[in-house]
């Protein structure tokens, strides 16, 4: 699904991938931990295409695809979905509104009619409920007056109204209380099946009793220096990351 | 965004950009005495009018331009500019469309206005004005089944001289501004509407205008008076080719509301902006003034602006009236280097008034853009009120938005509130709509409407449409 190969990149002059190898295939659930300033969101940016980072070296590949050659939009519309960690606001602009322009702009491109609005109802209401959010929701602007949880709710909710293969959650625990911890990875887990990935990137072990992950990777000053399975966040709770920060 | 892309952008994005070849019958540049005459002969006008043009004309050669907008333009050459246009007709009035010249017929269906069975369908009557003459108006004989006069101005003058006598410069006298006094007297056209008590006109009125000839100026003229419980909803929509040399466009629009009538006037206006170095591009000075003349009167004004390469106008209400209400909705798009000074003026004077005014300003490019309001309670105006919210969104580091609210209260009663924000159209909010599978492109618009979602609920929903697209085509490369 997701090849990446000695992957660098910079914002401004400042080097933060540092040759990052990782590979996710379909149904995989990975998770990447690792001390701040390590390079975790930039990872998230780049693989989204955020303009402000440059990739200086290596590769990426998505569903077979050159990811870097695309631009963000059509990275989106190929299956890929960063939950943010700072959702921005876009005042005026509805939650329902906002739903049914980025799924029709993901139909467009599959050459599919756009979804009438009762399926599109239908669809909302269901993943309403699998998150326990309040039909307000849906008319509320777009992270406008949000807490940081709703928020965050609010970027999970998205994840599953646009079923995307490869979802990358960038800190989606960061400033949750126990209960919206709960609800967020219950919509994970909701999606997770053979046919889609996860690259969830926490601080915490906390999320991933909730969020099983098959695989753990600690990044450490923009490389992947020690990869294992769920045990080995465990292990990172109890010892930091110390060592394995020396030997980057 | 790349120099290449923004490029590719501006070319497609004023598309209508050509002209009709069609042989014009103008006046000889420049502005005396006999150019007045040569109009209202053209025009086969009374005596009366004539000596009304002729009044102004004099008093304008006494006038001084005014400089006090903060806007910035070459002067105007008025010896060069050419203020009579009219296409070449058969010297017979057309009994019917197929009598029209084919050719300006080709025209109206280019911009998309149907002069035939379509337009009987979506029930629009279009009173469509080419240069300065206006040519066929419809439905006339369903309006006036109901009582409802809409014509042209120039017809008006001929077959209901007793209304234009009545109330032609009664909401903007001929001295109220240098514009002002120059359109009174070189108006050339523009509609007449008269709608009689109690009659509410069965559909929404249109009008279309284009300037075509070079260096000829619009000095388009309209009226439109809505007698005790009438209501009307008018709607104006402009296009004009791309041109090097600036046209002036100096229209004067009244509006008189008698008691417990209505008059909606919606405007969609897309002259030509200049291209992005500021060069060509329409002048567009418009004196606009609703009167809620009779108890309980309510006008409302609701503008979507995009074009021209200098805008200066406010659509006023003197609220004279008691209980009546005026309201101006508004939004602005300046882009490249334009420029607009626009805002509005509502007087209270009778008591218990209201108003509300809700601007919106998008400025992107070098573009700057200014509101300006006044809002002034008389002595006598007890229990007024105002609101007004005036917001800003800039897009792109080297645009302009500036406030100028005036607020003058004299009544001890009156309730005048301001609201302001100002908001830039961020990166990230781009990044945040493109990562969810849209364009840059459609973010842009998303995120525009959301700002001009208040606006646009004004508008006459047919129109609405039309008011969005225009929206996002002048505002195709603004960020970057």
């Amino acid at each position: 699904m997701l090849e990446i190969n000695q992957l660098a990149a910079r914002i401004e002059k400042t080097e933060i991938l540092k040759g990052l190898n990782l590979s996710i295939k379909p149904g995989e659930v990975h998770a990447i931990m690792g001390p701040n300033g390590s390079g975790k969101s930039t990872l998230a940016s780049v693989l989204a295409g955020r303009e402000s980072y440059e990739v200086t070296g290596g590769t990426a590949t998505f569903r077979g695809k050159d990811l870097l050659e695309m631009d963000p939009e059509d990275r989106a519309r190929e299956g890929l979905f960063l939950a943010f960690q700072y959702p921005i606001e876009l005042p005026g602009v509805g939650n329902s509104y906002f739903l049914k322009t980025a799924i029709n702009a993901h139909r467009k491109y599959r050459g599919e009619d756009p979804l009438d609005a009762y399926e599109f109802l239908k669809m909302l209401k269901e993943n309403m409920k699998v998150l326990e959010m309040d039909a307000t929701f849906k008319n509320r602007f777009v992270n406008v007056g949000f807490s940081g949880g709703e928020k965050k709710r609010n970027e999970i909710l998205q994840l599953l109204m646009l079923n995307p293969t490869m979802a990358v959650l960038d800190e989606t625990d960061s400033g949750l209380d126990i209960d919206a911890l709960r609800v967020v990875a219950k919509g994970v887990n909701h999606l997770r099946d053979q046919n889609h990935s996860f690259l969830v990137i926490t601080h915490y072990q906390r999320l991933l009793d909730y969020i099983v992950p098959d695989y753990v990777h600690v990044l450490v000053d923009g490389k992947i220096v020690r990869s294992g399975d769920k045990s080995l966040a465990l292990e990172l709770e109890a010892h930091g990351y110390g060592d394995l920060a020396q030997t980057a | 965004m790349s120099n290449e892309t923004v490029d590719e952008h501006l070319k497609k994005s004023y598309e209508f950009g050509w002209s009709t070849d069609i042989e014009a019958d103008a006046a000889p540049p420049g502005l005396d005495e006999e150019t007045v005459r040569f109009i209202s002969k053209k025009k086969n006008e009374p005596e009366w009018l004539l000596e009304w043009r002729l009044k102004a004309y004099r008093h304008w050669l006494t006038m001084k331009e005014p400089k006090w907008a903060e806007v910035d333009y070459p002067k105007i050459n008025y010896d060069e500019v050419i203020f009579y246009s009219a296409p070449k007709l058969a010297e017979d009035a057309p009994k019917s469309l197929d009598e029209v010249d084919p050719k300006l017929l080709e025209t109206y269906e280019k911009l998309g206005i149907p002069l035939h069975e379509r337009a009987a369908l979506a029930g629009v009557a279009v009173d469509a004005v080419f240069d300065s003459v206006s040519v066929a108006t419809t439905f006339k004989d369903t309006l006036a089944a109901a009582g409802v006069i809409f014509c042209s101005f120039s017809e008006a003058v001929h077959d209901h001289p007793e209304l234009i006598k009545k109330y032609l410069g009664s909401v903007v006298p001929i001295y109220d501004n240098y514009y002002t006094t120059l359109n009174s007297a070189v108006f050339s056209d523009g509609s007449f509407v008269f709608i009689p008590k109690g009659v509410r006109c069965p559909m929404e009125l249109s009008t279309y205008f284009r300037i075509n000839a070079a260096n000829t100026g619009q000095f388009e003229r309209t009226l439109i008076v809505a007698e005790e419980g009438a209501y009307v909803s008018y709607l104006e929509g402009c296009t004009a080719p791309m041109r090097d040399e600036n046209q002036l466009h100096a229209a004067v629009v009244e509006l008189v509301a008698l008691d417990d009538a209505e008059i909606k006037y919606s405007t969609v206006q897309n002259w030509y902006p200049g291209d992005e170095n500021g060069k060509g591009g329409i002048y567009n000075f418009v004196t606009k003034r609703g009167l809620c003349k009779g108890r309980n009167a309510k006008i409302s004004w609701t503008q979507v602006e995009t074009g021209s390469a200098v805008t200066w106008k406010y659509p006023s209400c003197i609220l004279k009236g008691d209980n009546s209400i005026g309201e101006f909705y508004s939004i602005a798009v300046t882009n490249n280097l334009q420029q607009a000074d626009t805002g509005t003026k509502m007087v209270h004077i009778g008591k218990n008034t209201r108003s509300t005014i809700i601007s919106k300003g998008i400025s992107a490019g070098r573009s700057n853009q200014s509101y300006r309001g006044l809002v002034r309670i008389n002595p006598k105006a007890e229990g007024a009120r105002n609101y007004t919210q005036c917001d800003s969104l800039l897009m792109g580091d080297t645009c302009g938005a500036h406030t100028f609210p005036y607020i003058e209260v004299k009544n001890q009663s009156a309730k005048v509130e301001h609201e302001a924000t100002t908001s830039k159209v961020g990166d990230d909010q781009i990044f945040y709509c493109r990562q969810r599978g849209m364009s840059e492109e459609d973010a842009v618009n998303l995120i525009v409407n959301g700002f001009c979602k208040e606006v646009f609920r004004q508008l006459p929903m047919e129109f609405a449409v039309e008011a969005q697209k225009l929206l996002a085509v002048s505002l195709e490369g603004a960020v970057g």
